[in-house]
């Protein structure tokens, strides 16, 4: 039962977070005109190679996979994530 | 079944969810458009030696668009697993495995939504895994802002070498949640969240965990491990990367993860990227500082046989610390020259990890008390060294 109520709470604040970002998402199409603070023309260094989280994803996620197989924690890796398929 | 109803009721926000992300990329008025990943080839040699195993072979990726619309991408993964482990050496021998990855995806954008679809397969003597992912994101707010999310589900099939009669399934499902934002024309955050949920058996079919004997010589005995047969495990983590005054960039990271295993584990990095122009040379430095308690069934020695209805002594459930040291350095080339490609790069990452362990001991050390054993600790290098040619 324990670990059911520990599921039942983490999934309940997931379903909080998704939420959340779906109401941020769906709700208020009408206001969307935002000025952009950073102008596009302002975004060089943004777009330079040196600023990405991950450049590399094949080297990026052989990482991710020595953490994984290493250590206990898993998940919110860098880059686009995936997991190793591994346990 | 709790986590049945969930389940589904977390799959139908994800769908509001998708179907909000769509309307919005349907009805918001930004400006630049996103872009698919550049089409490339790697070819990289990945190696891990250190606590007496040694893992090393080859990954291969090739990733190739159409249109700017589509991306097709596959990965073909090796590892060669030489384990002398002390898990391994205190209660079986050597031994050398072999496990095969292989992945394809595809992604796709249409105006500023992405979307990516992918599936793996992995499959080594005793274990077989089976996985597929589909992601979507969304660039809103003038480009300041990328929304994304993805669900992935796996079944892996467990055996356990020398026993045909042993076979366990196992079921995970992954949830995730990245926000990219545009701080100022020299900062962005990333903020990630990652649900799992694993039904099956978990645990490692080998692995035992040692209790009092005193019917031993050496004081104590060994049986096989008991996990639980669910765990859930959610995990955010907080990145930054800000561009200095001068062409160099430093990245800062923080994740923090829980499970209902009772793990609580965080982590923290700082990196630093400094391209050489003159030498068409990045280097990359970096200090990773990890912890986690130890699992709620962890013990390094039980106090009998079957003490308790779930035991572990998994060195990755025990409570430790890693350090890690990283480098790397990038040569980018002009690939012209090779019919159909552009330009290219070669790449050596190096990191060196350091493990200390708090309540795991290192039971070679015979002679000793039960339980009075030094505490284990070793330290491993992990290589990569790979050729990026973009086409």
């Amino acid at each position: 039962m324990t670990h059911f109520t520990s599921i039942k709470s983490a999934g309940k604040k997931l379903l909080l977070a998704v939420g959340l970002l779906a109401s941020l998402a769906s709700g208020g199409c009408g206001s969307m005109e935002i000025k952009p603070w950073v102008s596009p023309f302002e975004r060089n260094n943004l777009a330079d190679p040196i600023m990405s989280f991950s450049r590399d994803p094949v080297a990026a996620a052989y990482l991710h996979h020595v953490y994984q197989a290493r250590e206990g924690a898993r998940g919110a890796e860098g880059g686009s994530g995936g997991g190793c398929g591994c346990n | 079944m709790p986590l049945k109803i969930l389940q589904s009721s977390a799959l139908r926000l994800l769908l509001q969810t998708l179907l909000g992300v769509i309307l919005l990329a349907a009805f918001s008025g930004v400006s630049l458009a996103a872009v698919l990943p550049e089409d490339r080839s790697d070819i990289m040699y990945h190696g891990y030696e250190g606590g007496g195993l040694q893992v090393d072979g080859p990954s291969v990726l090739v990733r190739k668009g159409y249109k700017d619309k589509v991306s097709v991408w596959a990965n073909y993964y090796v590892d060669m697993i030489t384990s002398a482990s002390i898990d391994v050496v205190s209660t079986a021998s050597e031994y050398t495995e072999e496990r095969k990855e292989k992945s394809l995806g595809l992604d796709y954008l249409h105006g500023k939504t992405f979307m990516g679809l992918s599936y793996t397969n992995s499959e080594e003597s005793d274990y077989s895994a089976h996985s597929w992912r589909f992601g979507i994101s969304q660039d809103f707010f003038g480009d300041l802002t990328t929304l994304g999310v993805s669900y992935a589900r796996g079944a892996d099939t467990v055996r356990r070498n020398g026993d045909l009669n042993f076979e366990e399934e196992t079921d995970r499902q992954t949830y995730r949640v990245d926000l990219t934002q545009v701080i100022t024309k020299n900062m962005l955050i990333s903020m990630n969240y990652e649900g799992v949920t694993d039904e099956g058996f978990l645990n490692n079919p080998y692995r035992q965990v040692r209790y009092l004997d005193p019917n031993e010589t050496r004081g104590y005995g060994y049986e096989l491990e008991v996990y639980p047969r669910t765990r859930t495990s959610s995990a955010q983590a907080i990145r930054a990367m800000y561009f200095l005054p001068y062409r160099a960039a430093v990245k800062l990271e923080f994740r923090n993860y829980n499970d209902t295993w009772g793990i609580d584990a965080y982590n923290f990095e700082l990196g630093y990227v400094h391209p050489i122009e003159k030498y068409d040379l990045t280097l990359e430095l970096k200090y990773r500082y990890y912890e986690q308690t130890a699992a709620d069934f962890y013990s390094d020695l039980f106090p009998r046989s079957n003490a308790q209805n779930f035991m572990a002594r998994d060195k990755e459930l025990a409570a430790f610390q890693t350090q890690t040291i990283g480098g790397g350095i990038t040569y980018e080339f002009n690939a012209d020259w090779l019919p159909g490609f552009k330009r290219g790069s070669v790449n050596l990452f190096m990191d060196y990890i350091d493990f200390q362990y708090d309540d795991f001991r290192d039971v070679t050390r015979t002679g000793l008390a039960p339980g009075t054993e030094p505490l284990y600790g070793f330290d491993s290098v992990v290589t990569r060294f790979f050729v990026s040619l973009y086409y």
